[in-house]
């Protein structure tokens, strides 16, 4: 699933070239209790043909990022600071009427509820031929044709017939392949993907994932993935950002940060996953709960579920540093995986203790 | 749709129906006309004739078989006090009625819909706050105290405008702008509430995603989830209308079918108040199918269940 | 849709959470702002919910002040206008055609308005709610005999029902009042009865269920408290609508009666005296449009601080604000 196409169609991005770069996002929320930042200087890099998978609980900001890279944040939200560069333009320093110009040539976004995403009182075929009004300039007609072809790609039977069809006559699976039509119907660069499988049957998923990877490797996307699920990024994924409380904790190519994690919140999330367990055997799992957003904490984000908490992590927040030392056998494989790819993202881990996590 | 119409027409029915019974019952409860229409010093004789004459000496069943048989005849009767045929002076007052009624909801509910959209665009900005309180405002203010302001601003104090009647243009603004009053405030808290929440829905959301501008948004995405709520109140304004007509018409002047209602009752005219109430119901009862069927046609999931495609 | 009670107090009980100062009254533990503060914070709402209660208190201690004054007939003092006090305070707002105080007028007639429209107000409120609640707790053929019932009061027009019965039954006050809650229930039928029937299928009723309650002991501890928030912003806003009624009851002439007086009726016994004394038909208008849009704007704010759901936005700081106070930065 990794082999990129290696034909390069005008229009496309070449394998692997970073198509979109974050850094430094920060959102704030306006609450009656004041300000808070929902999201606080997050970055990474999505290159084209790639996924990169936002990793993290619920309520820690991934969505809230999602949305901020897509322009579409609610009202209560503001964008207060950090830069979002998708094929080498500033989206921020766009006005609002420019970027719009970019919402679908260049950037689509697939949401987890399918249902509500879709507007309950137009056919599917209306909805779906819309980007191709907007930004080609079709008549209905054109349009229609269009939104057949688009059905087609994403494997919905009897496009013909179903094109007239409203929302709510669709199964749960079916509504999500219009959705993540309708968000590639442009051939856009950056595919984002907020929980699309969250709200479907396991089977379902599996075939929705599918397909989202067939995409990618057609047009040479760069797919964000949005997701809590371990074993979908493991599956999935060429490189993750595991985020917490509004802020990256780790990221690197997945591989390296599944077999060797350099943040305690990375570990406890992949010894709770049950791999090897007997049966009545006890699971493990992170204690306590996230921080409120309210009162994220001065120092660590991590500090009140932390088992290795000391001193300095309740007064310093780490900086998220490159991890240079890696245990001998792990580096092996990374370099080797490493070695298809030109210019690999680097490792980094915001943790005091990234190079004792391993020997506790 | 048939079905479905059929199925709508008849629950619909059972008002109608009531309100005839209803109106009929109390009708007859307001008392023996023959004190309003014979001189005072008429004998009994005389009063009894004139009940016998009406058949108001019939047991109360008896005169409503009578009505319901007459209805079914489309006759309802002479009037009391002019001897001319009750569905006549009915069918003659009820145009200019509709006349004023259908234009005062044509434009209560543009308006109403330009202002609740300007005022949804940006919750709690100056525009909401303003029209909000405009909104609120128009649905405070007594009509008749409005109707008679603007008599004495418009009519009396300028001389713009006749204080009565229906000959020219220029009547028909004051009676328009009195009954227009209460619909277009309630409908403007309705647009804006509903584009409020139609345009925080996921879906406009990913329209956004596509790239359709604010207009595009507002116009084509919201606005038509956002008028299904409108209809169904507009329908039931439609209704408060008819209050409004009886005021409006009595101030004006309007020989509409508000004005032919409250002299009939005054005058205890029993078969043009019938008439009357029942030609109301009538067209009321007809509006709530149209009210269902725009329904149906903006929001294909409240149509009948047909095979799916 | 949770009442106060049933809202989580967890927040503050984690650690570093800031300490208020325990709220006064109907507070909630969780350190939501309580209705009155809320109240305050909002200009427009408390300058109605002040105009609200010195017209009430006006209705109520006013006329046996100025009772004698309102009844005072001064030939002398005819049609006097407006705005001057030349002719002593009580012509401060002009005089009728009988020479009579329109001040002390407008004051007696208040007492009338309000005599009308809060019990009418509070006859539909409890008789629309508890009906309402009750035929959306059982479902079935209750619930279905209850909305056509509502369905065919409010299918015909309200003005026409009253005038209607007012010509059956003579117009007095009682009457006025029994025909405007019963053409106002509906209203509260309705709203109680969806809310109810929501309210039926939530966790915490079936385990009042399961542990043996009866539907009555449901309805009152359970399923009322939940609902009467709805219901009594809804009876704010319907006082404004039975005022008005009220008042174009008595301005067609079937209303109040004199010698007793209303806004309404004085709205209309002006009128002939339009071209000569405006102020007659005028003053009543105003002091109707002022109360229903205080208590308008009051309906408005308690819908949504009633509203857990909504609440939050009677305390967001407005967005301009915002940009100038620097977020707090994290330490690094």
């Amino acid at each position: 699933m990794k082999t990129a196409a290696q034909t390069v169609l005008p229009g496309q991005s070449r394998a692997h070239e970073v198509v979109l770069s974050v850094r430094g996002l920060a959102v704030d929320i306006r609450t009656h209790r004041g300000t808070v930042r929902a999201v606080n200087g997050v970055g990474f890099e999505a290159r084209a043909g790639e996924t990169l998978a936002l990793l993290g609980e619920s309520g820690c900001g991934k969505s809230m990022t999602a949305k901020a890279l897509a322009g579409i944040m609610d009202p209560v939200c503001d964008l207060a600071g950090g830069e979002v560069v998708l094929n080498g333009t500033d989206l921020g320093a766009l006005t609002p009427k420019e970027r719009l110009k970019f919402a679908g040539p260049e950037l689509g976004i697939v949401f987890q509820d399918a249902l509500t995403a879709l507007n309950p009182v137009y056919t599917v075929g209306t909805q779906l031929g819309e980007a191709f009004r907007i930004h080609r300039g079709l008549s209905a007609k054109e349009a229609k044709v269009q939104a057949i072809e688009l059905m087609k790609r994403v494997g919905i039977p009897e496009p013909e017939s179903r094109v007239n069809s409203y929302p709510h006559q669709f199964s749960g699976g079916m509504r999500q392949r219009i959705l993540i039509a309708m968000a590639v119907a442009l051939d856009p660069r950056l595919l984002i993907a907020d929980e699309p499988t969250t709200a479907l049957d396991v089977t379902v998923q599996a075939q929705i994932m599918q397909l989202l990877r067939k995409l990618r490797e057609e047009g040479q996307m760069a797919v964000v993935l949005i997701t809590h699920d371990l074993a979908v990024v493991a599956e999935e994924a060429d490189s993750v950002a595991v985020m917490y409380a509004g802020n990256v904790v780790e990221s690197g190519p997945v591989s390296e940060v599944f077999s060797d994690p350099r943040h305690p919140y990375t570990k406890g999330l992949l010894e709770s996953v049950p791999v090897h367990v007997a049966r009545g055997a006890h699971l493990k799992s992170i204690a306590g709960s996230p921080p409120e957003i309210h009162d994220i904490p001065a120092g660590c984000v991590y500090q009140s579920r932390c088992p290795l908490v000391q001193d300095i992590c309740l007064s310093v927040r780490p900086q998220l540093l490159p991890v240079n030392e890696r245990s001998a056998d792990v580096q092996d494989d990374a370099d080797n995986y490493a070695g298809a790819r030109p210019s690999r993202p680097g490792r980094v881990a915001a943790c005091h203790f990234s190079k004792e996590i391993n020997n506790v | 749709m048939l079905i479905y119409l059929r199925k709508r027409i008849v629950s619909s029915a059972l008002p109608l129906v009531v309100v005839i019974v209803g109106v009929f019952a109390l009708a007859r409860m307001t008392g023996n006309p023959a004190a309003l229409y014979l001189p005072l010093n008429a004998t009994q004789q005389m009063r009894d004739d004139f009940t016998a004459r009406n058949g108001l000496d019939q047991p109360l069943l008896v005169q409503m078989a009578d009505y319901f048989g007459g209805v079914l005849r489309l006759d309802f009767g002479q009037s009391l006090r002019t001897g001319e045929d009750a569905a006549a002076m009915a069918l003659r007052a009820f145009p200019a009625t509709l006349q004023l009624a259908a234009t005062t909801m044509v434009l209560a509910v543009l308006l109403a819909l330009a202002v609740g959209c300007w005022a949804a665009l940006k919750p709690n900005g100056v525009a909401d706050r303003i029209s909000s309180f405009v909104s609120m405002a128009a649905a405070s203010i007594p009509d008749f105290w409005l109707a008679i302001v603007g008599i004495w601003v418009f009519a009396i104090t300028l001389g713009w405008l006749p204080t009565s009647g229906v000959s020219g243009a220029g009547a028909w603004v004051l009676p328009i702008a009195t009954l227009l009053l209460r619909p277009f405030g309630v409908l403007v808290q309705i647009v804006r509430g509903s584009m409020v929440s139609a345009l925080s829905e996921p879906y406009i959301k990913l329209a956004r995603s596509r790239g359709a501008g604010e207009l595009r948004v507002v116009t084509h995405h919201a606005l038509r989830n956002a008028a299904a709520p409108a209809l169904t109140v507009a329908g039931d304004l439609t209704v408060g209308l008819v209050n409004g007509a009886v005021v409006v018409e009595t101030i004006f002047g309007w020989p509409g079918i508000g004005k032919l209602m409250i002299d009939s009752i005054l005058q205890r005219d029993f078969a043009v108040l019938q008439a009357a109430v029942l030609l109301t119901a009538v067209a009321i009862f007809a509006l709530n199918i149209l009210i269902d069927m725009g329904y149906a046609l903006l929001d294909a999931r409240v149509r009948p269940v047909t095979a799916r495609a | 849709m949770t009442s106060s009670l049933t809202e989580p107090a967890a927040q503050n009980q984690l650690p570093g959470t800031e300490q208020r100062p325990p709220a006064k009254g109907r507070g909630n533990p969780d350190g939501n702002p309580n209705l009155f503060r809320l109240l305050l914070k909002d200009r427009f709402a408390t300058v109605s919910a002040l105009l609200l209660v010195l017209i009430g208190l006006t209705a109520v201690i006013g006329p046996s002040l100025m009772g004698d004054l309102a009844t005072k007939q001064n030939l002398l003092f005819a049609n006097k206008a407006p705005f001057t006090l030349v002719h002593g305070w009580e012509y401060v707002l002009g005089s009728d055609s009988l020479g009579r105080s329109m001040l002390a007028r407008l004051v007696v007639a208040s007492r009338t308005t309000f005599s009308v429209a809060v019990p009418a107000v509070a006859v539909a409120l409890v008789v629309g709610s508890l009906w309402g609640v009750w035929a959306g707790y059982h479902r079935g053929w209750r619930e279905n005999v209850s909305m056509r019932i509502a369905d065919v009061i409010m299918s015909f027009p309200s003005l026409l029902l009253a005038v209607v019965v007012l010509y059956v039954f003579s117009p007095s006050a009682g009457n006025i009042v029994l025909i405007l809650a019963l053409t106002r229930i509906p209203i509260y039928l309705r709203t109680a009865r969806a809310e109810s029937a929501e309210l039926q299928s939530r966790t915490f009723v079936d385990a009042a269920r399961t542990f043996g309650a009866t539907p009555n002991a449901i309805i009152g501890r359970h399923v009322i408290p939940v609902v009467l928030p709805t219901l009594l912003t809804l009876a704010t806003l319907e006082f404004c609508y039975v005022m008005l009624a009220e008042s174009s009851l008595s301005f067609l002439g079937i209303g109040i009666q004199p010698p007793d007086v209303s806004w309404g009726l004085m709205v209309s016994q002006g009128r002939q005296y339009l071209q000569t004394a405006w102020w007659l038909s005028i003053f009543p208008g105003v002091a109707i449009v002022v109360t229903t849009i205080a208590a308008n704007v009051l309906a408005a704010w308690l819908r949504i601080a009633t509203d857990p759901a909504q609440r939050w936005r009677l305390s967001l700081p407005r967005k301009r604000l915002i940009a100038r106070i620097p977020v707090k930065e994290a330490k690094p």
